[in-house]
């Protein structure tokens, strides 16, 4: 039986959990913080973080400590380094980061000075999505606080190293959660995504090295400081994977008890589905699940592992449903898709998967910047094809196609919204290519397709 | 008449200026501002952005035309955003679209002729463990039902 841990989330739902005198009471809040600043050099604040083996929570799963490593080991005078923390939370079917702003905001801000010491940075930028105006409020008001207490500020601690954090918001546009489109965002431009190299350890906000954090990552680090980055990343049962310590779990969709769950990494798809979950809405079967936000392609229950050799990592699962293999970064790429932000979106079955896909290219039709052609046209043909499919006007050959200009994008876009768009679509008509092929062969009507358990 | 920011928000503005090192950074935050003011961002208000901020109008033009956000004409008193995405639309959010148009007696995107409220699909909301849900100006609500929907509406429309 899984069972929920509660470092990230302990003082969820407590009155006033988000205040100070809560955080400071019941989480030993800014001790750490401290701790870190008064007694460590950058140095080892950098190598204790890469012992947490602390994967980006937003998605791309790189690990954290390493990638603070990546900044210049000197901070020039003319050239400051900054800490930009990534609350753009936009990516369909994901919840998590919200629930920490609002619940647990001081845990962002002192993970925030851990990261600027660490970094060598003193500003940080939270970029918020607009939308969210209860997070921005709760972090504000947390930063107030902090700065009162002397916790942030010109001498947080009494120490010579100014630390300011600050509160950006965006203006409504998914595609400023792709790290240098962000920076493009918060330096008041368009937010389109810039070409890498150079990564904005090299030149990122403001032409400066900047390390791009997603929140949950940023606010997990008191946790693993606090209790020791290495025992932090034991807490997961993929610590071997280099894949550590406790994170926040989202369902949605179809489940009887959505949610958000902390747990230790590396809870299977049926476990978080049935123990925590309640079971799918109608007592139904799984349909499909996608594992991490809808750029991550669905997995279905009839799909299993293989990895006949013993060297093979997922060995152990060899022949077993891909839902119950642990859930993480590695394991998932494994089985041919992504963790992402791991956010579970469950669809019983009966649900139509054309016009799921349909639903997720509108998304994306809306939601490209438009400044690489196979993504602006490819994600609007993507769209306008799956909309002919279900009304019945496409041939066998369009259904094909889909294939081939998915394949077009892939590779071919400045940015990763591209591998976004053309990932879970491959995954749709590849898995369920009988459900499409109905609606071409006028088996099945669209008025008939449903995205409901009735 | 030209475009003037409150006192109240000049200081906002200038607290903003403080925390980047270039004008230019300010210039999505000052949007918000002025829209905050004015309701939405006309020529205008991208003229005095512009200006504010020594940047060339048509950057200020750029940025307002990317993001969603910006209204570029007047909208209703109050804005009413549904979420569309998948995981609202497994809990039926194509059924709250469908409710408030009939019960605001507008499509998607119009005003009421009363101009209380306007009515929009949003994208993801980030609310998915609640779903469905919308946002009304600043507040979320999450796990809508047809009654729900019903007291929000008239609450609007009466205010």
């Amino acid at each position: 039986m899984l069972k929920p841990t509660n470092y990230l989330t302990k003082v969820y739902g407590k009155p006033n959990g988000w205040s100070l005198e809560t955080y400071e009471r019941e989480c030993e809040g800014y001790k750490v913080a401290q701790r870190v600043l008064t007694t460590m050099t950058r140095e080892q604040v950098v190598d204790e973080a890469k012992k947490a083996n602390i994967r980006g929570r937003g998605g791309a799963g790189f690990p954290m400590g390493v990638k603070w490593s990546f900044m210049p080991k000197v901070v020039s005078a003319t050239r400051p380094h900054y800490l930009v923390v990534n609350a753009d939370e936009g990516e369909p079917g994901t919840h998590k980061d919200r629930t920490l702003m609002e619940e647990n905001p001081h845990a962002c801000i002192e993970g925030c000075i851990i990261g600027c010491y660490g970094i060598g940075a003193h500003v940080c930028y939270i970029y918020v999505r607009d939308e969210l105006h209860v997070s921005k409020a709760r972090l504000e008001g947390a930063i107030a606080e902090a700065k009162r207490k002397g916790y942030l500020g010109k001498t947080p601690f009494g120490k010579e190293y100014p630390v300011e954090v600050y509160v950006h918001t965006g203006a409504g546009a998914y595609i400023c959660g792709e790290e240098t489109s962000m920076l493009n965002s918060l330096e008041g431009r368009r937010g389109e995504p810039r070409l890498k190299p150079p990564y904005p350890a090299q030149a990122g906000v403001f032409g400066m090295p900047s390390t791009v954090n997603n929140l949950e990552t940023i606010a997990a680090v008191p946790t693993a400081f606090n209790m020791g980055c290495e025992a932090f990343s034991k807490l997961s049962l993929l610590h071997d994977m280099k894949d550590g310590g406790v994170r926040l779990y989202g369902l949605n969709g179809h489940v009887k008890k959505p949610g958000i769950f902390e747990l230790a990494c590396g809870p299977t798809l049926n476990e978080l589905i049935f123990e925590l979950g309640g079971g799918v809405l109608g007592d139904r079967k799984v349909l499909c699940a996608i594992p991490g936000g809808s750029s991550t392609p669905i997995l279905c229950p009839e799909e299993t592992v293989n990895a006949p050799e013993e060297k093979d990592a997922l060995h152990r699962w060899h022949g077993q449903s891909v839902f119950d293999v642990p859930l993480g970064v590695d394991t998932m790429r494994l089985v041919g898709t992504m963790l992402g932000t791991c956010c579970v979106t469950v669809m019983a079955e009966g649900t139509c998967p054309v016009l799921a896909m349909k639903n997720l290219m509108q998304f994306y039709k809306h939601e490209s910047c438009g400044q690489c052609t196979p993504c602006r046209e490819g994600s609007a043909w993507l769209y306008h094809t799956t909309d002919k499919i279900l009304d019945g006007k496409a041939t066998m050959a369009e259904l094909d196609a889909l294939h081939d200009v998915a394949n077009g994008i892939m590779g071919n876009t400045i940015c990763a919204f591209g591998e976004g768009t053309a990932m879970p679509a491959l995954a749709f008509v590849q898995k369920f290519r009988k459900s499409f092929e109905a609606y071409i062969l006028g088996q099945k009507k669209h008025s008939e397709a449903t995205l409901l358990v009735q | 008449m030209t475009f003037e920011l409150s006192k109240e928000r000049e200081q906002k503005l200038a607290d903003l200026l403080t925390r980047y090192p270039t004008k230019m950074a300010a210039c999505i935050p000052l949007l918000h501002l002025c829209q905050e003011q004015k309701g939405y961002v006309d020529d205008e208000v991208m003229h005095f952005v512009s200006h504010k901020l020594d940047l060339a109008p048509a950057h200020v033009e750029g940025v307002v035309t990317f993001y969603t956000l910006f209204n570029r004409a007047p909208v209703g008193k109050h804005q009413v955003w549904v979420c569309r995405t998948l995981p609202c639309a497994l809990r039926d959010a194509d059924g709250i679209v469908a409710h408030c148009e009939k019960k605001l007696g507008i499509k998607v995107g119009e005003t009421t002729s009363d101009g209380k409220v306007t009515l929009r699909s949003a994208e993801c909301l980030a609310s998915c463990g609640t779903a469905p849900m919308m946002q009304v100006d600043k507040d979320y609500f999450e796990n809508l039902t047809t009654e729900k929907v019903d007291a929000i509406l008239d609450r609007l429309r009466s205010d």
